[in-house]
């Protein structure tokens, strides 16, 4: 730590030249932090983790077909079912398809299961006595400008009502938000009753229902319960498909793009750039320095300690700029999230992947570091100090 | 101090006075504006006296970069990392959507149930399919009957070829006038389905993806054996799909005669405005009538949005990056050349022919490192195959797509950069007083 000014006033020895390799640096990581918040955000999807007790049902022959509502007292009865709820998808557009966000129709108890949505409860009452009133996530409500008492109009995509009208008038009784910021994309649902949807759908209805949810009374026992539930359909003409939430999400998040390969790629090209751009960068600065170094050792710095410096070195403006980047990128995701909601899928930047940043900053610094550094400790006084 | 600020105004003047306009314009200009402005200047190269100057300032410039190979690289491979990144990511949103593209014709008709959006969504009953395809605009076949396919999509999870884990494949069901609809569908394999049994074709790109649909082999839908009798080759969306009989998938995943859409020729192109008036005035249906063309086009509207987004987001920042890296390596190599440029000048030569040699120089290691990474970008991505999830929540297969288009695109964006990173450091090289030079070790 004693020679942190020596690190410092060595690395901005040549002022021009340190602030662009460490502009490059700063644009890597911002790039960097960016897409490591998609890649948090696909994953999270499928990963919360008041989720790991839930147990989702759906058709066994394909998810849009829908399960009779007989069905639910069964599952009720099932051991190691806790509670069971039900849902389903409704897939109203707002105004312009453009604007799509997920619309459902859900149980009484519905939000029982997921403590995760905070609704307070004067709005939870409101819910359940409101027969068109609707729930919606906070970003939603953000995005649109949305407050309690307005009326929502969704054009049906499937369910057109009985009287023929394609329209359903939905009165805002209640907006949840997430208790954990990395679930915020959870925030732009639209839930409204059931049994209104069942009443008024022209069809669909009929009591039967989209997909059951339930809740384990021993998340271990995730297994069993599932086959059990499988069981009561088996051979039956609605054959069920039982898996936890987890497992439901994650398969179609990676049916929609191997995210993780296309971030994996792209950070790929940009840290390869980086290394040669910024090794470059040390391996100019060090070579302009040889007969500083050598006067360094003349002095009684040991090869060891000028090989520490000159990593030293290295990794300062790797973390130095990698730090700039991430907050910068840190800056913009909140800007987006709050300008467009939820439309792309972010993260905020939270300690996972300051971590992994922060090693890749001290990793990238040690590598372009290290044969600058070799050519500091091994140089001769002699040869060094006379300019050979 | 006061020159520090003059030198900070004069560079932000050089950048509203000249590369904003240079690049501006390069991003716009076509091949051919490129062409005549490189003809141009290798006129002025040949025929004017300051533009031999400048050729002779520039041989010398370029006769040195070996010795400066490492510094030079970063130029190239910085830019390089950039138009690979750019190209492949666009390339991507440019095969899915000319994989949806093809799959539309402006002869063809898609009808679905009002307010639908998709097949998926939609239910279309007997009574309106019936009526839809009545409508005078709709061709008919040399035996009479209207060629009209009502179709059913349904979605099944099976497992895929790669790691055995349930993907979505669509199954659509087919009426029997469906060949007459996509003439260019070929069965490159076994034979179509035989109505009425439970027999189902795969397509190309299904067959590829997902276990147990070879020709003769079966699959267990709903509790019920299907056999896989054909394979069949549409070039296009359809490629992803299973395809059988209508009534049967209907009988099988209990729909009760209904359909999700009716597909249907027209007489002509021009004749679709008259039966969209048609059949949205009937009041006995509510339907939405679109061109294939513009259904499929739809579809792949917000995936390529997105994907476009992505790109140009990544390509800037990216971008930004390999600027600043391209400004050190030219500063450096101003720097390295500073006494020999300060002894030109002082033997009077003028400045813009060092300002040329230097720019000329930075833009070919960029053109070099532009065609390098859009090689990379071609030799590893051009058909490369993916999926994605469509708007039927299926998967759709289609292959990345490096067109000359985006080829030439990441070659604009390799001249921009290497642009801006050697124009600084020319001026400086021009502006720097001789006897300064002269004294630089």
């Amino acid at each position: 730590m004693k020679y942190f000014h020596l690190v410092w006033a060595a690395l901005f020895r040549r002022k021009t030249r340190t602030l662009f390799t460490l502009l490059s640096v700063i644009a890597a990581f911002l790039l960097f932090g960016l897409l490591d918040s998609v890649r948090a955000a696909f994953l999270n999807a499928g990963n919360s983790i008041a989720g790991a007790d839930r147990l989702v049902t759906i058709s066994k022959l394909t998810f849009t077909m829908s399960l009779p509502k007989s069905l639910l007292g069964r599952i009720q009865a099932v051991p190691g079912v806790a509670e069971v709820t039900y849902a389903n998808w409704f897939g109203g557009i707002y105004q312009d398809p453009k604007n799509f966000f997920p619309s459902e129709a859900v149980a009484e108890n519905f939000f029982d299961l997921y403590p995760e949505w905070v609704l307070p409860a004067e709005q939870r009452k409101a819910f359940r006595e409101t027969r068109s009133g609707a729930v919606i996530g906070a970003s939603l409500a953000r995005k649109y400008h949305w407050k309690i008492g307005d009326k929502i109009p969704l054009q049906a995509t499937i369910f057109p009502q009985k009287n023929g009208s394609n329209t359903w008038t939905f009165d805002l009784v209640g907006i949840y938000h997430v208790s954990d910021p990395k679930l915020e994309n959870q925030e732009n649902v639209l839930f409204f009753n059931w049994d209104h949807f069942n009443e008024a759908t022209a069809f669909g209805g009929g009591n039967t229902v989209g997909w059951y949810v339930l809740k384990l009374a021993d998340r271990r026992q995730s297994d069993r319960v599932a086959q059990a539930i499988d069981a009561l359909s088996a051979d039956s003409d609605h054959e069920t498909k039982t898996q936890t939430e987890q497992a439901f999400t994650a398969s179609l998040v990676s049916q929609f793009a191997d995210i993780g390969l296309i971030v994996g790629s792209i950070m790929g090209a940009v840290f390869f750039t980086l290394v040669l751009l910024t090794g470059n960068t040390m391996a100019q600065a060090v070579r302009e320095r040889i007969p500083e170094l050598a006067v360094l050792k003349t002095i009684g710095f040991s090869s060891h300690s000028i090989l520490a410096l000159v990593l030293a070195e290295a990794v300062l403006l790797l973390v130095l700029g990698g730090a700039i980047g991430m907050t910068l990128a840190g800056v913009v995701i909140d800007i987006v999230r709050v300008q467009l909601g939820n439309t792309l899928p972010l993260t905020p930047l939270d300690g996972s992947i300051w971590l992994l940043g922060l090693c890749l900053m001290v990793a990238i610094g040690l590598i372009v570091g290290a044969l600058p550094a070799l050519r500091g400790m091994r140089l001769r006084i002699v040869d060094a100090l006379s300019g050979r | 101090m006061k020159s520090r600020i003059g030198g900070l105004l004069f560079g932000l003047g050089l950048i509203l006075l000249i590369v904003l306009p240079a690049v501006g314009l390069l991003t716009l200009a076509p091949w051919w504006a490129l062409v005549v402005l490189i003809v141009l200047l290798a006129a002025w190269l040949a025929f004017t006296r300051v533009g031999q100057q400048s050729w002779s300032v520039m041989e010398v410039g370029i006769a040195t970069i070996p010795q400066r190979l490492g510094s030079s690289s970063v130029v190239v491979v910085g830019i390089a990392g950039v138009v690979g990144v750019l190209v492949a990511l666009l390339s991507m949103a440019a095969g899915f959507e000319a994989t949806l593209r093809q799959t539309g014709t402006d002869d063809t008709v898609i009808v679905v149930r009002g307010g639908a959006q998709t097949e998926l969504n939609s239910v279309v009953d007997h009574d309106t399919a019936t009526v839809v395809a009545q409508a005078p605009q709709v061709l008919h076949n040399a035996a009479g009957q209207p060629i009209a396919s009502p179709e059913l999509v349904v979605v099944a999870g099976i497992p895929k070829r790669s790691d055995g884990l349930d993907a979505n494949v669509e199954i659509r069901g087919v009426g029997e006038h469906a060949w007459e609809l996509r003439p260019d569908i070929k069965i490159t394999a076994g034979r179509k389905f035989k109505p009425g049994l439970r027999e189902l074709i795969v397509g190309k790109s299904a067959a590829v993806q997902f276990k147990n649909t070879d020709v003769g082999s079966t699959l267990k839908l709903s509790g019920q054996i299907w056999t896989i009798v054909g394979k069949f080759d549409s070039g296009d969306a359809h490629d992803s799909e299973l395809w059988g009989d209508t009534d049967v998938v209907g009988q099988t995943y209990r729909r009760g005669g209904s359909t999700c859409s009716i597909t249907m020729k027209l007489t002509d192109p021009k004749a679709f405005e008259a039966l969209k008036a048609t059949l949205t005035s009937d009041p006995r249906i509510k339907v939405d009538v679109s061109t294939t063309r513009d259904y499929y086009n739809r579809q792949s509207e917000q995936i390529s949005q997105l994907i476009h987004i992505l790109g140009i987001t990544v390509g800037v920042i990216m971008a930004i990056g390999a600027v600043f890296g391209a400004l050190n390596t030219m500063y450096a190599a101003v720097a390295t050349r500073a006494r020999e440029i300060a002894t030109l000048r002082a033997i009077g030569f003028r400045g813009l022919p060092v300002i040329v040699s230097v720019l000329v120089e930075t833009m070919l290691l960029a053109t070099l490192g532009g065609a390098l990474g859009a090689a990379i970008a071609w030799a590893i991505f051009d058909g490369y195959t993916a999926a994605t999830l469509g708007s039927n929540f299926s998967q759709v297969v289609f292959n990345f797509s490096v067109t000359p288009q985006l080829l030439w695109g990441g070659l604009k964006w390799a001249l921009a950069i290497g642009f801006i990173g050697g124009l600084f450091p020319a001026v400086r090289a021009a502006r720097q007083p001789v006897t300064a030079g002269l004294r630089e070790l």
